[in-house]
């Protein structure tokens, strides 16, 4: 893991852009001892961060924190990031998309490149990564966040096309405001279906939190419509304090269906707003499906992705176990006991951020703790939360033991309020501090 | 070499060293501290989780002590002082405390 890679000048010959040809000169001036500090040596050191997403970006911007003298390159074709965590409120009627958008200016003012591309392909074996313009981004080390892909093929008649008719909304854009505005049409008395896959998956409360502010809307705007849960699961993240949130906020509203109550869609169709389970179909005048998921495209292109679809990582490194000098965080990447969530994300990037920087100097990298806390809000003002400390064991990340679980089955409503307002200032620190 | 030019060349090498272990950027962020910023934010920050930058390492080392017990009531910081050790709170205190100029 700590061998020397490849001199960054080995491909200049070949390198295609730009940039990249400009940093092999400035090597192999340094190289070459024509005088250029030996901190320019060091300058030439390029990472490559793929994803602009809350591990990415992150990433990208912590790099150059731990050593300004990294030159680091953000792939991300999209101008703006929409995130993930809030968008719920979204659907509710809550909070504007808008809210959800976050630009890359701040990143490239701290000094990081950006490339407006999508990555298409990356070479492991000549640490290369080309780009959709067919640029080509030499790397000593590689970031991969690109978060996840929703599978298509996982569910029969779930594919792109029926997303239009039964959005997952699972990414935060135009489907969160499709979802938004099938709610909004639907009559009073209608029945919205959500469909929830098995673990792992992207933000494992994030469902349950989005049935709560469904409930919300609904309560408010359609108070005899109903909402109908199928999980392809027996238990969930948080389920005692949802349960009882939903018993005391909603009661009546939602019925949620495990597993073993026939929970698991088997089959869809968009064209009547069936969903099928093993024990019968539901008719829904709304439905919002969220399928099976993987890592994101490139994580497979570059060879990071194992049989199950997602990335095994070093818990100390985050490098890869299948593919040296390629990393990968966030939601990606195998993170043991870590959920992916955006918290995780930003606290894996922060520690693969000083892992590389090490690696880099050719030095041991220190030993990461890490923490995750999730928010979700069951109303507007009713917030609970999950935290955990996590530690590398046994080559994965372990819950530290003795710390870390949910909040208070049992607590006045103003416990619930804080934990509301604190997931409204986590959002607002974690964004200005990835983004601002 | 004289033994001025020696204390010199030592003094180089030693300053070379230390920052071959803090890196480029100065003081590294001890084991767990880099978590902290997911929440607590910059000086100035506003809203209901305060800013621990440049705040006495006593002070945060007393608050995390009675996290851990549960003699300080809190939502998460209970959960979470409670998967760190001594040596490491002292460690993150010490750093926090030096991060007062910071923005």
């Amino acid at each position: 893991m700590t061998r020397s890679a490849p001199s960054p000048t080995g491909s200049l010959a070949r390198g295609q852009s730009r940039r990249a040809a400009l940093q092999g000169g400035l090597a192999a001036g340094a190289l070459l001892g024509l005088g250029a500090p030996a901190a320019l040596g060091q300058a030439t050191a390029p990472v490559v961060v793929i994803g602009g997403g809350f591990a990415g970006a992150t990433c990208a911007r912590s790099l150059k924190r731990a050593d300004p003298g990294l030159a680091v390159t953000l792939v991300e074709p999209a101008e703006r990031y929409l995130a993930c965590p809030f968008s719920n409120l979204v659907l509710a009627g809550l909070r504007e998309l808008d809210a959800q958008a976050f630009g890359y200016a701040g990143i490239e003012a701290a000094g990081v490149e950006i490339a407006r591309q999508p990555a298409v392909a990356v070479d492991p074996e000549r640490r290369r990564v080309r780009l959709g313009d067919g640029a080509e981004l030499d790397y000593l080390r590689l970031v991969v966040a690109p978060g996840v892909d929703l599978r298509f093929d996982a569910i029969p008649g779930y594919d792109e096309a029926a997303a239009e008719r039964m959005p997952h909304a699972w990414k935060a854009g135009p489907q969160t405001e499709l979802l938004r505005r099938q709610l909004e049409a639907m009559p009073d008395g209608g029945q919205v279906v959500m469909a929830v896959p098995a673990n792992p998956f992207r933000c494992p409360p994030g469902p349950y939190e989005r049935a709560s502010l469904i409930a919300h809307y609904l309560k408010t705007h359609k108070p005899r419509a109903k909402l109908i849960i199928l999980d392809a699961k027996d238990q969930f993240s948080k389920q005692r304090l949802f349960e009882a949130a939903w018993a005391e906020l909603y009661p009546g509203l939602i019925e949620w269906v495990p597993l073993s109550f026939g929970g698991q869609v088997t089959e869809v169709d968009p064209g009547t707003g069936t969903l099928v389970t093993e024990f019968g179909s539901h008719r829904a005048d709304v439905a919002n499906v969220i399928p099976p998921q993987r890592a994101g495209a490139i994580a497979v292109l570059a060879g990071v992705a194992d049989a199950t679809g997602w990335c095994p990582i070093d818990p100390v490194t985050f490098e890869s176990t299948l593919m040296p000098g390629i990393h990968v965080i966030g939601d990606a990447a195998v993170g043991g006991a870590m959920p992916k969530s955006a918290f995780s994300a930003n606290a894996q990037a922060k520690a693969c951020a000083a892992a590389i920087a090490h690696l880099v100097r050719e030095e041991a990298p220190p030993t990461p703790k890490l923490i995750n806390t999730c928010y979700s809000l069951v109303a507007p003002d009713y917030g609970i939360s999950i935290a955990g400390v996590y530690a590398p064991k046994d080559g994965l990340l372990a819950e530290v033991e003795g710390a870390g679980g949910v909040s208070p089955l049992e607590a006045p409503a103003a416990v619930r309020q804080a934990e509301a307002a604190y997931a409204e200032a986590w959002f607002q620190t974690a964004t200005d501090e990835v983004f601002g | 070499m004289s033994p001025q030019r020696r204390l010199v060349l030592g003094c180089i090498i030693a300053a070379a060293t230390a920052m071959a272990g803090t890196g480029p950027a100065g003081a590294e962020p001890p084991t767990g501290a880099a978590s902290c910023s997911g929440c607590h934010g910059p000086a100035g920050t506003e809203g209901p989780v305060p800013s621990l930058l440049g705040r006495p390492a006593a002070e945060t080392v007393a608050a995390m002590a009675a996290f851990r017990t549960g003699q300080r009531e809190a939502t998460v910081m209970d959960r979470i002082a409670k998967g760190f050790t001594d040596d490491e709170i002292r460690a993150i205190a010490d750093w926090l405390a030096g991060q007062g100029a910071e923005p």
